[in-house]
């Protein structure tokens, strides 16, 4: 019983932080229907950009800081300069483009701070069971995924985005500046998916360190239906507890593939995610 | 004369040409170079297969890695558990346990559209490694197995460097592959894979069986993936966890795309970018003397830079670029139906 | 008000618009009238930004909007409800409402127009928390128009209001238009294919044939040409 609590407690930390990046790759898909497969990437560089900061200054919150900021600029440059040219193009481009980033902003990692992991600290203590930098990262993610779920629900900045991701055309008849919504859209998702960097990178950096845990949050996000936030953190945490389990009672080494037959085994039954629209919205 | 010829033919005799010409290509080739020669080989079907899936049916696969690794311990474990077969029964097992695992993924993607699918296949990628840590035995974990193929017959022993002899081997059965592919993908399956990658309704309506076609594409595809794999292994003597990353499963996808998506010879043109991106990044990084941070990283940068690049300027790859040329060259005048044929 | 001076679109090679000119007077309900694909929706769409003009110039009070963005456009007081009305299904009624005022910076006077539409269109009222795509095509409609007003418009472009709706509610509709134009001196560009109820409320009609105006006269004149009617607008 207790093992099952603890494994549970364990979950709930990943999923949280999968539930985080999760989020991040709904909230630019639903505003301009692109998979961000260089999410990982961006949430790659800001943490690297804290491990200098946090190594420079002595201090992990100016790190975590720099690494929000630095997070959601490069978020707002991808949209700016590699997706609005493709906005007319087939539905491959973009993955191969975001992909292309991937690669490149990887190897650009590795030049700048070698292949070699550096050790990447904690926000607070990490020992023992549901640790205090467990705590933080699920309260971190819950807050975070609080208010942008408010933010869209509940405020003008926020039904203008979700104007501009349902249907652009009309949106912009009705005065709304579609082009500054999904570069907002876009800045604030990788202010989340740099969160969730931070939290997914301790204990070591290095530059593919993110990869498993992106394979992890787009299952979530796939999970959720794609386009539903709410969906995609209860998919992030489920997924999180489900891998502990799995993790504690067969084996680490089967988590990937048991993520693998979660994704498979709910897609085969709901091709949409668990809480997707069917698909033929966009006639 | 040719045009005559059902093109079975035809292409039987393009792929005796090709080995023919290969085969004097090795001769003039250090081993080095003839290891670089059946490597492109064994990408090309990979990638080939992959035009067939993405290109041809639209569906987009960032997990072919995972059907390469198939094949590779297919290979491996025939080697050393079943020793008594002969190379080409190991490689044909291969292509039959990629082909098999490839029905088992199309049968559960057949459903999947755009992002699922790519999220369900990188999850394939990354997981199915993995499983070389649950069998450590059988599997030799993350160590991999490795193994000496000695398939050169006899006589040729010393008279050939063993690398050539591989080349030959991986290349016959590359273009024996090719010309498999080449006649589905003339023939109706073809027809039938672009018409459901247009439009899965309009295809339905006019008789075609959706989801068997997205199936079948994806057994092809991955039975070629298999193949890939086992040459692999047959070329290194070693199959291990490390070389089927996710990084090698975009590379396929990428090479596909830098290639050109619409046809096989994008395959070939993207195949020998990914061997030589690698040769020449090695050249740049040593003519420079390079830090190992970064030349080690020159070759994943280049490639995603050209991926970048390709995508946003030129979206027919390599091959629609050579086709436009072709067209200009055998036709002064400008057409507008020569682009779109 | 509005003025349109020789202009031209394009869809690739297909002309769809040649060299029309236009004039909207301030206050007034004017109709554009015509067959399928006479290049109605085009004219529309060339007004406020979503398909750009290849020759001629659109001036809409006094100021040139040919090359305006589509966003600018609707700022500037241009309301455009497009055909089908665009309402946003998967938002609720009020927050498609509210859409439609919020480039006004006035938040009291957002909540007085919310009001009004409201008061305006009475089947709204009691389904405004309820998803927009759960209503019938009539209160669609209205939504659409009411989500317009919002915006409080000088100039409000109706694509086709009545289009698919039975013939009462769409008697209604009509009788709502000239209502607001004659309280609230709105002035009115109006789509229709169905062009007697169109011309029964407008004061001026413009009918187009293969993207060229043939024929522009008093409603009035319009209604009694006998062989305009038979020729182009079918009834």
């Amino acid at each position: 019983m207790t093992t099952f609590f603890n494994l549970t407690l364990a979950g709930l930390s990943s999923g949280a932080v999968f539930a985080a990046l999760g989020l991040s790759l709904v909230i630019i898909y639903r505003a301009t229907r692109v998979v961000n497969f260089a999410q990982p990437a961006l949430a790659l560089i800001s943490s690297y950009v804290a491990y200098s900061v946090t190594k420079g200054t002595g201090s992990y919150w100016l790190g975590f800081a720099a690494a929000i900021v630095v997070g959601t600029v490069l978020g707002i440059a991808v949209e700016r300069l590699l997706v609005r040219p493709l906005r007319n193009a087939p539905e491959l481009s973009p993955i191969i483009a975001t992909m292309g980033l991937l690669l490149v902003l990887q190897a650009v990692a590795g030049m700048i701070w070698s292949n070699e992991p550096h050790a990447f600290s904690y926000a607070f203590d990490f020992r023992g069971r549901f640790s205090a930098a467990d705590l933080f990262a699920v309260l971190a993610v819950l807050v975070t995924a609080t208010g942008v779920l408010l933010l869209f629900k509940f405020t003008s900045l926020g039904l203008r985005m979700r104007a501009a991701a349902f249907n652009p055309e009309v949106a912009r008849l009705l005065g709304v500046r579609v082009g500054v919504m999904l570069t907002l859209g876009w800045g604030l998702a990788a202010a989340v998916g740099s969160l969730a960097g931070l939290l997914a990178v301790p204990p070591f950096i290095s530059p593919t360190v993110l990869d498993e845990v992106f394979v992890f949050a787009l299952t979530a996000a796939v999970l959720g239906g794609l386009d539903n936030p709410l969906g995609t953190i209860v998919g992030g945490l489920a997924l999180g507890i489900g891998l502990s389990y799995v993790a504690g009672l067969l084996g680490p080494e089967l988590v990937p593939l048991a993520a693998l037959a979660i994704l498979v085994s709910v897609l085969a039954v709901r091709p949409a995610g668990l809480f997707g629209r069917a698909t033929a919205r966009r006639v | 004369m040719l045009n005559k010829l059902p093109p079975v033919v035809v292409h039987l005799l393009a792929a005796l040409g090709c080995l023919v010409l290969l085969v004097l290509l090795t001769f003039a080739a250090d081993p080095f170079t003839n290891l670089r020669i059946a490597t492109v080989g064994y990408y090309l079907i990979a990638v080939a297969g992959l035009a067939l899936l993405t290109g041809f049916n639209g569906q987009v696969s960032l997990g072919h890695g995972a059907f390469m690794f198939i094949g590779a311990y297919t290979v491996a474990l025939l080697v050393k558990r079943v020793p008594a077969f002969p190379i080409w029964a190991d490689l044909l097992l291969a292509t039959v346990a990629g082909g098999v695992a490839g029905l088992l993924a199309g049968a559960a993607a057949a459903r999947l559209r755009g992002p699922y699918l790519a999220g369900a296949t990188l999850a394939l990628a990354v997981g199915l490694p993995a499983v070389t840590q649950r069998f450590p035995e059988l599997l030799a974990g993350s160590n991999g197995l490795s193994f000496t193929v000695n398939s050169q017959p006899a006589g040729l022993v010393g008279t050939i460097p063993s690398t050539q002899w591989q080349a030959w081997i991986v290349w016959l059965a590359v273009l024996l592959a090719l010309v498999v592919l080449a006649n589905l993908a003339r023939g109706k399956l073809g027809r039938t894979l672009r018409a459901v990658r247009d439009d899965e309704v309009a295809a339905s309506l006019a008789g075609v069986h959706v989801g068997r076609t997205k199936i079948l594409a994806f057994l092809v595809s991955s039975a070629c993936g298999g193949l890939a794999g086992g040459l692999q292994a047959f070329l290194l003597g070693t199959a291990a966890p490390g070389s089927f990353t996710v990084a090698l499963s975009l590379s396929l996808l990428a090479a596909l795309v830098l290639g050109g998506l619409g046809s096989l010879w994008g395959a070939l043109w993207g195949a020998i970018a990914l061997v030589y991106f690698q040769v020449w990044t090695d050249d740049i990084a040593e003519v420079l003397s390079l830090r190992s941070d970064i030349s080690d990283n020159l070759p994943l940068a280049l490639y995603g830079v050209v991926l970048i690049v390709v995508v946003l300027a030129f979206p027919a790859g390599i091959q629609g670029g050579l086709r436009k040329l072709w067209v200009r060259v055998r036709r002064p005048v400008p057409s507008q139906r020569g682009e779109a044929s | 008000m509005l003025e349109i001076e020789g202009l031209s679109a394009h869809y690739g090679p297909v002309r769809a618009l040649s060299e029309v000119n236009l004039k909207v007077e301030e206050g007034s309900i004017t109709a554009i009238l015509g067959a399928n694909g006479a290049g109605k929706t085009t004219l529309l769409r060339v007004i406020s930004g979503l398909v750009r003009a290849s020759g001629g110039r659109v001036t809409a009070f006094g100021e040139d909007i040919t090359a305006m963005p589509t966003d600018r456009i609707a700022r500037s007081g241009v309301a455009h409800v497009p055909e089908g009305g665009g309402v946003i299904p998967e938002l609720t009624v009020e927050e498609n409402l509210r859409l439609g005022a919020l480039w006004r910076p006035d938040r009291a006077d957002r909540a007085r127009a919310l009001d009004e539409v409201l008061e305006l269109f009475p089947p709204l009222a009691p389904r405004r928390s309820k998803a927009a795509g759960t209503l019938s095509g009539g209160e669609r409609q209205m939504l659409a128009i009411g989500r317009g007003l919002m915006g409080r418009p000088r100039m409000l472009l109706l694509d086709e209001p009545s289009l698919g709706l039975a013939p009462l509610v769409a008697a209604k509709i009509m009788a709502v238009l000239r209502d607001l134009r004659a309280d609230t001196g709105l002035t009115v560009l109006l789509v229709e294919q169905n062009a007697r109820s169109a011309l029964s409320i407008s004061d001026y009609g413009f009918v187009l044939g293969l993207g060229e105006v043939v024929a522009s006269d008093d409603a009035a004149t319009l209604l009694a040409d006998d062989q305009l009617r038979h020729a182009y607008l079918g009834f």
